[in-house]
């Protein structure tokens, strides 16, 4: 764009980046502090963004060490930070896993095949999507109370519930894969089904290597929503040792028991690679999401 | 060859399924729900139609996915709005039948000689060994009894010549297994009368305490007294009126949304946190529209150098986890000990109470709402800005426009109508942001005045959350009500947005 400059600009532009700048700083002055403080010594005490002297307490105990104080006295970690680490990896991992299956298959029956109410049965997922899982939290505990009486690996308290409650919500995603699906030409899975092909085989062999970018990012939303979900978690979900991290995290800020240092050093270290997972995946998604089907 | 190994698989695979969901419906049966294994068996038989028809082909890719959906979105939803209309609470959580057999469960000690009872190791489990006065001994199998069962155990014993092997269990330890001892029903041979725990050491012969009659009333036959089922009040109650726990669920109509529209005690909370709850979500959709819209404007801005920076370290707040970065805000605002405070007391001396005053803890959550939601907001006003043609700015700099007449003339009015579906979804999911409000507040601080727990920074969702979870009443009916009541509004709103959307749809392409 080529235009007269005149001599406010450069101004302006001074103006524009020191407020940027300013703006910046603050936003991320959350996280400078929280490193800060989880390499001061205490829970308690208040100082610079530049700890005078660094201590690695709060680390050691994040990482499921314990440490001598300067009383001589040990002290044990507060919380399993890295076995909550675990408990929500896993059930992300298998709440992706079966997310995927049932939205992939889900979505070629949308994209594909022809059925009475398909049209209505697409409207009805997009309403369904808008309505939080909050609001059903009542029922979804009276429901998984009545199936522990039967199956106790899928009660209140163990991770199965928790898996199932989250597979419900595939109805955003089966909207994804669909909208990817029909950017894939159908003549392709025709030609295979004129060679002979079976529809679960062109959906299989055909269709499904063509949409790994999407499937991909559909897993890793899943994952990524599993791993940050409170409501749910809170409310099934009782004894320490099988709590995801959500629900863990916030027992470290408790009024009678508030353990500022700690939290921020198993805030950074199970933060992290929760973050850097988003990052990525948010590349992941832009790429997926945006490119077809086909390479043109 | 590889298919036909797929396809074996498949089919092992899905007898196994059948096969699991047929030893579920039993031990359902079993365990006398007679009507939900009915249920279970028509869902399984449909289900099984459903797979196998060729006509219903495509339902063998849907049938999964939406069966999810159904059981575990809809039905938990319409469950809700069923529950909405109960009594369904702490204080009456059992079904009808559950409560009167509660009651026909219970027992007393109908007088006759008492035996004395010694509890004798056995491995993990114990022994039960009684006497009688003339010296008769008695010895059951081994049992339990670390944990009670909720339910009367029924243990026979045996005709003992001898205690059994090794030391008795001292008075201390009985105390302990005093909850599963109470529950154990002991059928001695030859008493017509099962015995019952009357003491440390002691078992007496008791009798249920109640009979039921004819017309479903309870008769206490210690007393005389008869308990009759009220049906509106889901509690049996005796001739004097008298409330007996448990009580059961009961249908109770309207009562529950007539109770939050009228009774006072209700309405006055009920008022604040509704209006508090639309000014929260407005008010975090206009903070970071602003805030997003300004930033996405500099960063579009063509002279800006290190812009791609500038992106990415903004970003920043949105790649953290919700529930991290929520609770560094909590530690950060602490009163006492949190950082920001810190500062504002060395720079200005001054220590706000964000927690314990109402108005600086909704400040506190519009700040870090707005600190959490910019980016989104930002992502998206960057993405439509660059849609906008740039010939109509250069037409307006060759009509001397300058950056405001840019702003208020062309960004804004091209920008407005796209976002303003996105926007909304922003205000109904805001409407509902029960995450940032349970670990940033809580709800507090809570109002002084209120029945039920309610604070000044609740918003519908966490105020339903608590009446549900957290308060010792633990109320599901009300709150299933409230919930039921965000739910029409909340359905309206993504009416209205799908509205939008399509509305704007040939705009869009």
């Amino acid at each position: 764009m080529a235009m007269v400059l005149d001599k406010s600009h450069t101004g302006r532009v001074f103006a524009t980046h020191l407020a940027l700048i300013v703006f910046i700083a603050l936003s991320l002055f959350p996280f400078l502090m929280i490193v800060s403080i989880s390499l001061r010594a205490g829970n308690f005490a208040a100082g610079g963004i530049i700890p005078d002297h660094i201590s690695l307490e709060h680390w050691k105990l994040a990482l499921g060490f314990s440490y001598i104080d300067q009383f001589g006295h040990q002290v044990d970690p507060p919380f399993p930070v890295l076995h909550w680490l675990w408990n929500s990896c896993k059930v992300a991992l298998m709440t992706a896993v079966v997310v995927l299956t049932l939205s992939t298959t889900c979505a070629y029956a949308f994209a594909r095949l022809k059925f009475v109410g398909r049209k209505f049965g697409l409207n009805a997922l997009f309403l369904m999507q808008m309505f939080p899982s909050v609001l059903s939290l009542i029922a979804i505990y009276a429901i998984f109370d009545q199936i522990g009486n039967y199956a106790p690996w899928l009660g209140i308290d163990s991770h199965g519930s928790l898996v199932l409650a989250y597979a419900g919500g595939v109805a955003l995603h089966i909207w994804t894969i669909k909208g990817y699906f029909e950017t894939i030409p159908v003549e392709i899975e025709e030609a295979a089904l004129v060679d002979g092909a079976s529809h679960f085989q062109t959906f299989r062999l055909v269709l499904l290597p063509m949409a790994v970018p999407i499937l991909i990012v559909v897993f890793l939303l899943s994952f990524i929503g599993a791993i940050i979900e409170y409501p749910v978690a809170s409310v099934l979900l009782h004894q320490e040792q099988n709590l995801t991290l959500a629900v863990g995290s916030k027992l470290y800020l408790y009024t009678q028991n508030y353990l500022w240092g700690d939290f921020a050093a198993a805030a950074i270290l199970s933060g992290l690679p929760i973050t850097v997972l988003f990052l990525l995946s948010q590349k992941w998604m832009v790429n997926g999401l945006t490119s077809g089907g086909v390479k043109g | 060859m590889q298919s036909k190994l797929a396809r074996w698989a498949g089919s092992v695979l899905g007898l196994v399924l059948i096969l699991a969901s047929i030893w579920l419906i039993t031990a359902v049966f079993r365990s006398g729900h007679t009507w939900v294994a009915l249920t279970f068996t028509v869902i399984l038989a449909g289900s099984i139609w459903l797979l196998a028809s060729p006509r219903l082909y495509p339902w063998r890719y849907l049938y999964p996915g939406v069966f999810a959906a159904l059981v575990f979105v809809v039905f938990p939803a319409l469950y809700t709005v069923s529950i909405g209309f109960t009594n369904y609470s702490s204080t009456n959580l059992l079904t009808f039948d559950r409560a009167t057999q509660y009651f026909l469960d219970q027992t007393y000690s109908a007088g006759g000689d008492a035996l004395d009872m010694a509890i004798y190791p056995a491995g993990n489990d114990a022994r039960v060994f009684l006497t009688a006065a003339d010296g008769h001994s008695w010895v059951s199998d081994a049992i339990n009894l670390d944990k009670p069962t909720g339910k009367p155990v029924e243990l026979k014993v045996a005709p003992a010549t001898a205690a059994p092997a090794g030391e008795k269990i001292a008075i201390r330890g009985v105390i302990a297994l005093q909850p599963a001892l109470k529950e154990l029903r002991i059928s001695v041979p030859d008493h017509v009368s099962k015995y019952q725990i009357s003491g440390f050491s002691k078992v007496s012969p008791s009798a249920p305490l109640f009979q039921q009659n004819a017309d479903g009333s309870l008769k206490n036959l210690q007393t005389g007294d008869v308990l009759k089922p009220n049906i509106k009040t889901g509690f049996y109650e005796t001739t004097a009126g008298e409330k007996v726990a448990p009580g059961f669920t009961v249908k109770v109509g309207l009562a529950n949304f007539t109770q939050l529209f009228t009774s006072t005690q209700f309405r006055g909370p009920l008022l604040k946190i509704f209006v508090w709850t639309v000014s929260f979500a407005a008010g975090t959709v206009l903070l970071t529209f602003v805030v997003g819209f300004l930033l996405a404007v500099a960063l579009s801005w063509e002279s800006l150098k290190f812009r791609g920076i500038y992106r990415v370290a903004l970003f920043l707040p949105y790649a953290v986890p919700g529930f991290i970065s929520i609770l560094i805000f909590r530690g950060l605002f602490n009163e006492n000990f949190g950082e920001i405070n810190y500062v504002l007391h060395s720079l200005f001396g001054i220590k706000p109470e964000w927690f314990s005053n109402p108005w600086l803890a909704r400040a506190m959550l519009l700040i870090v709402n707005t600190w959490l939601g910019y980016p989104y907001i930002m992502l998206l006003v960057m993405g439509l800005i660059k849609s906008i043609p740039s010939d109509l700015y250069e037409a307006s700099a060759i009509h001397g426009g300058g950056a405001w007449t840019n702003l208020s003339r062309i960004t804004l009015p091209l920008i407005a109508k796209p976002i303003m579906p996105l926007l909304l979804a922003s205000f109904a999911f805001n409407f509902n942001n029960f995450v940032l409000i349970s670990l940033l507040t809580a709800g507090g601080p809570d109002f002084a005045d209120s029945l039920t727990p309610a604070g000044s920074t609740d918003i519908l969702v966490s105020y339903t959350y608590r009446i549900a979870f957290q308060d010792s009443g633990q109320n599901f009916g009300l709150a299933a009500a409230i919930s039921t009541v965000i739910f029409v509004l909340v359905g309206a709103l993504s009416l209205l947005n799908l509205k939008l959307t399509r509305v704007n749809a040939p705009d869009r392409k």
